[in-house]
């Protein structure tokens, strides 16, 4: 079985993260860029597949020069190669964009499961791995809490926002996993050293065959909020529970 | 004949074929931008029920999906909105930013090759363009989109509309969809969470009251759920306090949780990472209690108070009641 894992690369959420006032993109080139700790379990649920049955993963990253980083630390986790799209055209993409190209990237390879991340910490869209089964036209499984992959098929239970859905797919097919689901492993030293020799394939738009353009979702405006100030502190002296019910009476808080 | 431009809302209905709450919020959304359409997936005996309710929350038209093909995953809401988008011009498809919702919008949008906004917290019609605005980053900024050409399809979040269309008396258009069962997943069972008595949903909540890894087990965090209680909020709780098995996971505020905006937020033995703060930062009002005075969440609390939450929160919840008397 060919396992594709869909890896992005993300500013790290203990940065201060800002966005460019004028494009309403974020800001990727100050601060750590890091793997999105999603991916990570993302890559681990395939992994512990490959630690049973010997499947063949690949990760997969779109994003610019320096996202290879991602590609590497996913090779010392265990993967076996790496592909990387990486195009100046693509600077800027919305998710209408991003889903068509690594669409277009899992078409070009081929698969028999795309296993992606939820929502990503950064934009939290969680779209895309819907999105790239609707390119694909293959059924998806999102937001798995839990996952079994059979050779033909993959099934787990959905968390939604109201209660849970046991889902089950024919292969080829996308799913995507929560926090949940998988703790990843620590890339060991061997891991480390062994992923220099594996092999990360560097593509670019032009080779890949994409479906018609879709609608750009166009950012006329970005305004920062001011941050919430600090008000009252008080140390318990014995009565600060009392303190704090005059304060949410004074705010018709009770 | 004059066209009208609608607008067209997805309602959700629970596994028992009641319409969710979403469905006040969709519609008001979509009465802004146009003739609000309300698209259910329902079997035909069933749907009659829903008609009195869609009307009373202003839909103008009810377009009613029955299709003979059953138990796959979100296939039919997928179709029923693609066949309704190419049924007639339309300026918005709107979801709710639940999972199902951003689903299937996912799977329209890439249909209708439209461009797609998630997690939107308001939506308007300006010199006939509709601007949808998020809030990201964990609402440290603002930013509106539109798109490009063609309709947007976007997905609110849960509670970030208040108002209400005005009621009306809904048309209804049934349509006969096909599925291709090749291209979905399936659903061997479904169940909704089941909320204790008087329990309140976090999502959309005006008050929430969270717990942290400083309530220190799952018994204690019963005191987290007796603040809730005496203060008529919802029950939150950080990543480390659901990690430790305290409460569900469902609970979880944060980056990688449900973000929440609150008129009131109540953070028991949190510490304030940036992570939990991401999901409660726009709170209008902040209440810390917390031991160490060094917490970073105090930063951003309108009242904190520097104790042990065993002492404190008994005497809040005292207090509470004696002021109701
Ligand atoms: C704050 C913010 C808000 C945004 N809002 C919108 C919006 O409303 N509409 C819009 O069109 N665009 C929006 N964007 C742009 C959009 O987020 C990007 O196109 C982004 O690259 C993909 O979306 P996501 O990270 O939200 O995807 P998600 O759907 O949250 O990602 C889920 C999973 O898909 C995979 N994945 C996603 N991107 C990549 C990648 N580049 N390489 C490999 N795997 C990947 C990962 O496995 C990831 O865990 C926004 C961006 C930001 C930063
Ligand atoms: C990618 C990523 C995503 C994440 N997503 C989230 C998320 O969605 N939500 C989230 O919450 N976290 C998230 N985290 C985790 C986050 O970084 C913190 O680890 C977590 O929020 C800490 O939870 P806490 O404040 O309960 O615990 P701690 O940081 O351990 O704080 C416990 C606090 O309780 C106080 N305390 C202890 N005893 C008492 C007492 N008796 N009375 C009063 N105070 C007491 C202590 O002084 C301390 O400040 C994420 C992390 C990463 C890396």
């Amino acid at each position: 079985m060919k396992i594709l894992v869909l890896v992005k690369q993300v500013p790290d959420t203990w940065g201060e993260r800002s966005l460019d006032s004028v494009t309403g993109a974020l800001i990727r080139t100050t601060g750590e860029q890091v793997i999105d700790e999603i991916d990570e379990r993302a890559l681990e649920v395939a992994l512990q597949y490959k630690d049973a049955t010997n499947a063949e993963v690949v990760a997969v990253t779109m994003g610019p020069a320096r996202a290879i980083d991602v590609l590497r630390k996913s090779l010392a986790m265990g993967a076996d190669s790496g592909i990387h799209l990486v195009d100046d055209s693509l600077a800027g993409s919305d998710l209408g964009w991003t889903a068509r190209a690594l669409a277009g990237v899992i078409a070009l390879d081929g698969f028999d499961l795309v296993i992606a991340g939820n929502e990503s910490t950064d934009g939290r869209g969680g779209v895309i791995p819907a999105m790239i089964a609707e390119h694909l036209g293959v059924p998806n499984a999102t937001f798995l809490d839990t996952v079994t992959i059979a050779p033909n098929s993959v099934a787990g239970e959905r968390a939604t926002d109201y209660g849970t859905v046991d889902v089950s797919a024919s292969l080829p097919a996308v799913i995507s996993i929560t926090e949940r689901s998988a703790e990843p492993r620590f890339p060991s030293f061997r891991g480390i050293l062994g992923a220099k020799k594996k092999p990360v394939k560097t593509i670019s738009l032009s080779d890949l065959q994409l479906d018609s353009e879709p609608s750009r979702s166009l950012v006329h405006s970005t305004s920062k909020r001011p941050p919430h100030s600090a008000g009252t502190k008080v140390i318990d002296a014995g009565d600060a529970g009392m303190q704090l019910a005059k304060f949410l009476a004074d705010n018709r808080l009770i | 004949m004059v066209i009208m431009t609608t607008a067209l809302a997805l309602i959700e209905l629970t596994p028992t074929g009641a319409i969710r709450p979403s469905a006040r919020m969709l519609l008001a959304a979509a009465a802004r931008l146009g003739d609000p359409v309300a698209v259910v997936v329902a079997a035909p005996h069933k749907s009659e029920g829903l008609l009195a309710e869609l009307g009373s929350l202003g839909a103008a038209r009810v377009v009613v999906a029955t299709s003979n093909t059953d138990g796959l995953l979100l296939a039919h809401e997928v179709e029923a909105l693609v066949a309704a988008a190419n049924a007639g011009p339309i300026t918005a498809i709107l979801a709710a930013n639940s999972v199902e919702g951003r689903e299937v919008a996912a799977r329209v949008a890439v249909r209708l090759r439209a461009a797609l906004a998630v997690d939107i917290v308001d939506i308007t019609l300006e010199a006939g363009s509709v601007v949808a605005t998020h809030s990201v980053l964990g609402g440290a900024y603002l930013v509106q989109s539109t798109a490009e050409s063609g309709p947007l399809v976007a997905t609110i979040r849960l509670g970030a509309i208040g108002d209400r269309a005005a009621a009306a008396t809904p048309e209804v258009m049934e349509v006969a969809i096909d599925v291709d069962t090749s291209r979905f997943a399936v659903v061997n069972a479904a169940a909704d969470a089941v909320f204790e008595a008087g329990r309140r949903d976090l999502r959309g909540a005006s008050r929430v009251v969270s717990g942290g890894r400083g309530i220190g087990s799952q018994e204690n965090f019963a005191l987290v759920e007796q603040l809730a209680d005496a203060l008529g909020a919802a029950v939150g709780a950080s990543r480390a306090a659901v990690d430790a098995g305290y409460i569900a996971q469902s609970a979880q505020v944060g980056q990688t949780g449900v973000t929440v905006t609150p008129d009131l937020y109540v953070a028991l033995g949190i510490s304030g990472a940036i992570q939990h703060r991401a999901g409660m930062q726009t709170a209008k009002t902040i209440v810390v209690i917390n031991k160490d005075a060094n917490a970073p969440l105090f930063d951003i609390a309108d009242f904190g108070v520097v104790g042990d939450v065993f002492t404190v929160v008994p005497q809040l919840i005292e207090a509470i009641r004696e002021r109701s008397r």
